[in-house]
């Protein structure tokens, strides 16, 4: 039997011991004599949180697919752990083998989100890892950071030693293999970073050096070494129907968020939301092939044992062959008592005789995503949903026995006026309306539900509204409350609940996603004073980070409410990633001039994304 | 047909609770591809019932649970089907048909038996095994037992049905039944107490129990007669 790292008197005292002990099905156990190159993948979160990622199993199914790797799991210790392992010195371990992290080749972060910075500081200390990569030493693990937040890696850039850009299903495989050579020949750690800054995709902040302006906005961004790319392009698979594919993904003994089998249907998005980062990232769209799908599928399903499936990506209406994959799975999971969730559809007649068929219509509710409460303000986000399309999708829904509504809104979106936000409780308004009028009396189960959902709107780096001024704290809060008075006065008010997010961490994800290398100082400063886990409300103290700021020398205001000019040059303007700076600029002025664009399947608007030289760009071409 | 299942759990797998390892048998059992019955409704489940639930941190060579089939092979089959889903630590010891008059497992469990043993460090300093027969020749045992809502006071000594050392471990035999239902623990706690005079509490760590068979009671309530509930 697997020695554990922690001994069973602090399993029992502990939270969830299930979290730390590995042992699941399809985790995957090599012997360390037999392997070149250890490699702990870390999701910087709880574990529950990081099992349901989706990216984490391919890469982890990938890595373990090479015979000369062993790839393992490591997420976050949970706050009671992390206060034992600090006061006994336990070094943070990986699932698989318990061995501590310090002993692995790589340590592999991905970056879901920006409130998980300080968990990074904290795998790296709990790991006895020196927290900034110009300290580690030829011993240490190489650190690597991926995933969405690699985008704009400038707030962490100190923290790691390599940051990988872009679909890791590409170059993995090259840079262990640069990495095997360099060992061979005793190389040292900063000439094998050299070496993989070559590499497609891989960013190694050491060996850029950034100076700023007077103002505070950067002068220049610039290798120090040569034979360095001066730009990092992101890597991409073009081929999503040929790549690797979990068919035996990690089945946790404790429920984790998604507890289900996630088939990943397509990459990208062809709407081209103007606030959207995903949409732009991952561009251009690639659908994977139907019958890839429903072989993926059935093995899934065959080596999980999971009760339910769920489609995942970023907009699953726009798949093309949608019809034929939802109809082959509920044939498939009626045979085997399995149920099917479908969300990120957009609500039509095929969705609605889907949802009938998959879903039990009394518990569930439809989903809207208007994001904003004018057709004036949707145009200016590019957001292709009008009024009617809403009205004639509740009305129908409402016919089939529907009476739960859920819409989600964004506050603070460029140009918004009072008139937008009284515009969310007439859109409600109207929906509830629409029931009244739809439903006859006798047939109605109570009333109609609409619950309303209000986010504060971050502009993200490759956005067109890259260039937006972010809104205070204060302007948020009255936002909502204007929008909480225009829900109140309408004549349905009974029928509709308003919930809106938190403004702090809202003000606070927006300096860190737009953020430079300098804030990196405030990152490790605020960790040593405690903060952990800053995504969980709850755990989120942001009167440190604020005073934090101000030791620092640094301005909340510099990196959300500033005005930035089309010249400024971004901290994120040496990663391309397929779509130009000049596309997005085009895009913010389109924005401001409420000018609507269409979509990639409608029309090329020329982003930059078709160089890749395959998904939507060319489809129908062949 | 109802079919009785008896696995063990040992190492890591002490540290997943009982609802999980119901999840983790559902999940086993879809993919051994046995043809369990399913309810009907909505959102349909497996027809499952689990013997005793074991306390996170103990270890088992004797649990059950019982399903619903529509149809099996043979009882080696879904064995063989099971123990090739197992991970490290559980292991399927036994499936057999139940006969059409047996109860659920739930309602038939009658006792259980314990091996507890001590961690490493952590033996008592008073003469624990010459103790034990002065505890056991108690006429009564009385005991505080804490429940959700109220604590009360309840005689264990009707409960113990042996209690013996064998090398350096105690095993003891105590009511299990849904309404009697006596935890290891709580009679290390008393025993403690009576052996060193209230000097030495039992830590909240000291002891290892495994619990070695799940039995029913196949006499009567005055004369009992205790078999493992796959005998039955």
């Amino acid at each position: 039997m697997r020695k554990l790292a922690l001994r069973d008197e602090i399993l029992l005292k502990i939270e969830k011991p299930a979290r730390y002990i590995g042992n699941e099905v399809n985790s995957v156990m090599k012997d360390p004599s037999q392997v070149d190159i250890r490699f702990a993948m870390c999701f910087p979160d709880v574990y529950e949180i990081g099992m349901s990622h989706l990216g984490i199993q391919i890469l982890y199914d990938m890595f373990n697919q090479f015979e000369d790797t062993w790839c393992e799991r490591v997420y976050s210790p949970w706050t009671d752990l992390d206060a034992i392992m600090r006061e006994e010195k336990i070094p943070l371990f990986a699932l698989e083998s318990q061995n501590p992290l310090k002993d692995f080749d790589f340590l592999g972060i991905t970056l879901q989100y920006e409130m998980c910075y300080t968990n990074i500081l904290q795998v790296l200390d709990l790991g006895q890892i020196p927290l900034y990569a110009c300290e580690r030493g030829e011993d240490d693990p190489i650190v690597i950071g991926g995933g969405p937040c690699s985008y704009n890696p400038e707030p962490i850039a100190d923290f790691f030693d390599l940051f990988y850009i872009g679909e890791g299903e590409t170059s993995y495989r090259e840079l262990l293999d640069v990495y095997k050579a360099c060992e061979k020949d005793h190389r040292s750690r900063k000439e094998f970073l050299i070496e993989a800054a070559k590499i497609q995709g891989m960013y190694v902040p050491q060996l850029y050096d950034v100076t700023y302006k007077e103002d505070g906005t950067i002068a220049s961004f610039e290798p120090n070494v040569e034979n360095i790319p001066r730009t990092i392009l992101k890597n991409i698979v073009m081929d999503v129907s040929h790549t690797y594919y979990p068919e035996k993904p990690v089945i946790p003994f404790i429920k984790a968020t998604q507890d289900r089998v996630m088939l990943e249907i397509q990459r990208g998005c062809i709407r081209g939301c103007r606030f959207c980062q995903a949409g732009q990232l991952y561009r251009p769209v690639r659908e994977r092939d139907v019958e890839m799908l429903k072989h993926c599928a059935l093995e899934m399903l065959k080596n999980t044992g999971h009760e339910e499936i769920s489609l995942t990506s970023l907009s699953s209406s726009d798949y093309s062959k949608l019809e034929e994959l939802v109809t082959f799975l509920i044939e498939e999971c009626e045979k085997k008592k399995i149920n099917i969730s479908l969300p990120s559809l957009r609500i039509d007649a095929f969705s609605l005789d889907v949802m009938t068929k998959v879903q039990d219509v009394r518990k569930s509710s439809l989903t809207f995503a208007p994001e904003a409460g004018t057709q004036r303000l949707r145009d200016v986000i590019n957001k292709g949903l009008t009024e009617e399309v809403i009205l004639n999708g509740a009305r129908d829904a409402f016919r089939g026995g529907w009476n739960r509504v859920k819409l989600y809104f964004m506050l603070g979106l460029p140009t918004e006026t009072e008139e937008d936000m009284l515009g969310i409780g007439q859109l409600a308004n109207e929906i509830a309306a629409t029931y009244y009028e739809t439903v006859p009396k006798e047939e109605r189960k109570g009333k109609v539900q609409i619950v309303v959902s209000t986010s504060f709107f971050i502009p993200k780096p490759f956005t067109p509204f890259q260039w937006a001024p972010m809104n205070t704290k204060e302007d948020f809060l009255n936002k909502a409350f204007v929008t909480k008075n225009g829900i109140m006065s309408q004549l349905n008010q009974k029928s509709i609940k308003y919930n809106w997010h938190e403004a702090d961490v809202s003000v606070l994800e927006g300096v860190l996603a737009r953020g430079d290398r300098r804030v990196a100082e405030v990152i490790r400063k605020v960790y040593e004073k405690g903060c952990i886990y800053d995504a969980w409300g709850e755990m989120f103290k942001n009167d440190i980070w604020l005073t934090t700021f101000e030791e620092c020398g640094l301005s909340v205001d510099f990196y959300t409410t500033r005005e930035r000019s089309l010249d400024e040059i971004f901290p994120w303007d040496f990663i391309d990633c397929g779509v130009t700076k000049e596309f997005l600029m085009r895009e913010w002025k389109n924005a401001m001039k409420e000018s609507v664009t269409p979509n990639c399947r409608m029309l090329c608007q020329g982003c930059g994304a078709k160089r890749f030289g395959g998904g939507v760009c060319y489809e129908g071409e062949n | 047909m109802k079919v009785r299942i008896k696995f063990s759990k040992h190492g890591a797998m002490k540290f997943i609770g009982h609802l999980d390892i119901m999840r983790y048998f559902q999940k086993a059992i879809r993919r051994s591809d046995i043809d369990i019955a399913y309810s009907t409704g909505f959102s349909p489940h497996q027809i499952m019932s689990f013997a005793m639930p074991l306390g996170v941190g103990l270890e088992s060579d004797g649990e059950y649970f019982d399903v619903e089939m529509n149809s099996i092979v043979s009882c080696e089959d879904i064995l063989t089907r099971l123990n090739a889903q197992m991970v490290e630590g559980m292991h399927i010891l036994n499936v057999r048909v139940l006969p059409e008059n047996v109860g659920n497992a739930m309602a038939s469990v009658a006792a259980a038996r314990y091996r507890i043993s001590f961690r490493q460090g952590k033996e008592p300093s008073f003469p624990w095994k010459e103790m034990l027969a002065d505890f056991l020749g108690q006429e009564s045992i009385f005991v505080i037992k804490q429940t959700k809502k109220s604590e009360k006071e309840l005689d264990l000594r009707p409960a113990i049905y042996e209690m013996f050392l064998e090398s350096d471990s105690i095993v003891m035999l105590v009511d299990a039944s849904s309404a009697g239902n006596i935890k290891p623990t709580l009679v290390m706690e008393a025993f403690y107490a009576h052996a060193s005079h209230d000097q030495e509490p039992l830590g909240e760590f000291d002891l290892e129990i495994t619990r070695m068979e799940t039995y029913a009671n196949a006499g009567t309530a005055e004369a009992p007669v205790f078999v493992p509930l796959d005998e039955i």
